[in-house]
């Protein structure tokens, strides 16, 4: 793959991106919640276990509606490049990264000076430090691939923004709904194994449960939790949770691209 | 007041015993025992010795069998001499009444499941003391029973620490009444302080940690104490049973954690008064079942799982001036029905304002969540924790309460930490 010209996209996608200052306002965001966490909470752990609520609240709400609206946007500036001998993959992998690199750098220049400057990177919490700041950018690739993939399916922009909405919605809330629905049907089977399989089908679910064990393990340990902290608190289960997430950004990434390849523009 | 009173004249008592018995040890002879000497041997020592003798036992190992202490004898060890149990046999065996048995280090007790084998046992004695001994890899540590009016103080017992079932308690108690039980260690051991049929008997100052069941497990002790000890990363946590007017004050009770793991269990409690402990990152602070008009009061709850779970056959407990900070949850229960009753508590999670600025906040503090409901229900829904729905789900719940018990709620939550 030329890489060059992969670099060439990512330049003139990264001019229009800063142009729009938004970029800037979702750093500062994150600038501002972590900070005001930290001041208000006191402790470490807690500003983190706020941030986490957030990151796994907004993150993946902001990359799919801004993906979505990106690749729209985009169209024109796509057509144009298309017109010349560019391959298709590259010009994909151009976009892709034009818009996940700002919008997880954002989030990890926002959210990471205050955690830097508490010591977070130093002290007790460094784990949950770092696994909180990975996750906030896998979620940022996964939902941004989704948007992309959704931006590609709908060529009408109002339908393709509400099935973006919508999936958001899906995996935030909905999803955790018939999670509930399935354990209370199901309460006289031991379900930690299937439960376990479920929370890995969502990514959301998968950064919480990953985050909340380096967190809050005092609740999860509780009763049937032990099953989770083996399974999570090893580096074996960290491992294949970070391992789940990084499925969760390749296949709706390589469905887009094939999906990309294919579409007449 | 009772119970003050109580300590008191046990102390009283236990100061005269104490000025009795070094009067009568002055009289008395002085026989040193030591491992090069003529008299190396301290069952010999012993069986020489006349009642109000001391026994002076110098540094060095000594391989004896079970050492019978049949006369009331003053035992003093110089420089911790090692009394070895070669893996197999009790080491003492303490009968008569105001016995001292101070400064010895006990080594190796076998573990056996045909009796309750131990470094020190005192059967059916008085007015014994056993202060500042080290206890190394015993079965059982020091065993009372049928024993009154003893003081235990100043020792450290520590466990080989293998399984629950190969293991013996550090400091076991049965049948006992009017025991002190003052600044003791205790690590490794299956129970770090058992009692069982025990009245009028008080824990102060200890540390039992790390122990493969309990740090504290007590039944059908009525009328003791337990004041400022520390229990600390037991596999299982405190647990005391079927007991009346127990007094628990200034504990701490930290790092137990695991599935049914408590800070404190309290099974079939009553009466008692649980004031001013510390529980901290256990994932169960209190874990009331049974247990009928207790008192709970300035106690914090600190980055607990549940700080409180208290069940419906739990009856007219009284939750007052306790501080619940940083808790998943802060209290659970399993049914809408219940009569204990919590005032004048501070809640970190309570979102309410006083307008009137006197301290308390304006509306009640409900702090039943529905999600600790389901979770009570489904234990596996707790990886649901902090997901947005659940979230969703509380917030409703909180506006319109259909599930959670209304009538559980604190009616005067306090604005700033007590």
């Amino acid at each position: 793959m030329n890489l060059r010209a992969v670099a060439k996209v990512i330049k003139y996608e990264w001019r229009d991106i800063f142009r729009s200052r938004w970029t800037l306002l979702y750093a500062l965001f994150f600038l501002v919640t972590t900070e005001a966490l930290f001041r208000f909470t006191g402790s470490g752990a807690k500003a983190l276990l706020g941030l986490s609520s957030i990151v796994l609240v907004i993150i993946p709400l902001v990359s799919i509606v801004f993906g979505t609206i990106y690749l729209y946007n985009a169209r024109p500036f796509t057509e144009l490049l298309l017109a010349q001998p560019v391959n298709r993959a590259i010009l994909f992998y151009g976009l892709f990264a034009g818009l996940t690199l700002p919008l997880s750098g954002s989030f990890l220049i926002g959210a990471g000076i205050p955690i830097v400057l508490r010591g977070g990177l130093v002290d007790t919490h460094m784990t949950a430090a770092l696994l909180m700041t990975g996750s906030g950018v896998l979620l940022t690739f996964i939902f941004v691939a989704l948007a992309f993939f959704i931006a590609l399916r709908f060529e009408d922009r109002l339908r393709g923004l509400s099935v973006s909405v919508l999936l958001w919605i899906f995996f935030s809330v909905v999803y955790d709904g018939l999670v509930l629905v399935i354990v209370s049907v199901f309460a006289n089977y031991p379900l930690e194994k299937p439960m376990l399989a479920l929370m890995i089908l969502n990514p959301i679910d998968l950064a919480r449960v990953l985050l909340l064990l380096n967190l809050e393990a005092s609740a999860l340990m509780g009763y049937t939790g032990a099953v989770f902290e083996q399974f999570f608190g090893s580096l074996g289960g960290v491992i294949t949770a970070i391992a789940g997430l990084v499925v969760w950004v390749t296949v709706p990434l390589i469905a887009s691209v094939w999906k990309f390849k294919r579409k007449d523009f | 007041m009772h119970r003050v009173l109580c300590a008191r004249r046990l102390s009283r008592l236990l100061a005269l015993l104490v000025a009795s018995v070094t009067v009568t040890g002055a009289l008395g002879q002085h026989v040193v025992v030591s491992s090069e000497g003529p008299l190396h041997s301290i069952g010999a020592a012993i069986r020489q010795a006349q009642p109000g003798d001391s026994i002076l036992v110098l540094k060095g190992v000594y391989n004896e069998p079970t050492i019978l202490v049949d006369k009331a004898v003053t035992i003093i060890g110089k420089d911790f001499p090692v009394l070895d149990g070669k893996g197999e046999n009790q080491i003492m065996t303490v009968v008569a009444d105001s016995v001292t048995i101070q400064g010895l280090e006990f080594r190796n007790v076998g573990v056996t499941f045909v009796e309750d084998r131990a470094a020190l046992k005192i059967d059916g004695a008085a007015f014994c003391r056993v202060e500042d001994n080290r206890i190394i890899d015993a079965y059982f540590g020091i065993y009372l029973a049928r024993t009154s009016f003893c003081r235990l103080s100043g020792n450290t017992i520590q466990g080989s620490g293998l399984t629950e079932t190969r293991s013996g308690n550090g400091i076991h108690l049965w049948y006992s009444k009017e025991i002190e039980i003052v600044s003791n260690e205790i690590r490794g051991h299956r129970d770090g302080i058992y009692f069982e049929f025990v009245e009028d008997s008080a824990v102060i100052d200890n540390i039992s940690e790390s122990n493969l069941r309990y740090g504290l497990h007590f039944m059908f002790s009525d009328r003791c104490t337990y004041h400022s000890n520390v229990f600390r990363a037991n596999d299982a946590g405190v647990a005391v049973m079927y007991s009346e007017n127990v007094e628990m004050v200034g504990n701490r009770f930290e790092h137990n954690w695991g599935s049914a793991v408590f800070g404190l269990l309290l099974k079939d409690i009553t009466d008692s008064i649980i004031d001013d402990n510390v529980f901290v990152k256990n994932t169960i602070g209190i874990y009331a079942e049974g247990a009928n008009r207790n008192v709970f009061e300035h106690n914090d709850f600190i980055e607990n799982g549940w700080a409180v779970k208290i069940m419906a056959n739990a009856q007219d407990n009284w939750f007052t001036h306790n501080n619940f900070i940083d808790n998943t949850f802060d209290v659970a229960t399993n049914s809408r029905h219940h009569s204990s009753r919590f005032s004048k508590n501070h809640w970190d999670a309570y979102q309410g304002y006083d307008l009137d600025r006197d301290g308390y906040g304006d509306i009640p503090f409900h702090p039943v969540r529905l999600f600790s409901l389901i979770v009570e229900r489904t234990e596996t829904s707790i990886l649901l924790l902090r997901s947005l729905f659940i979230q969703v789900l509380d917030a409703v719940e909180h506006t319109l309460p259909s599930l959670t018990p209304d009538t559980l709620a604190d009616e005067m939550p306090v604005m700033v930490r007590l």
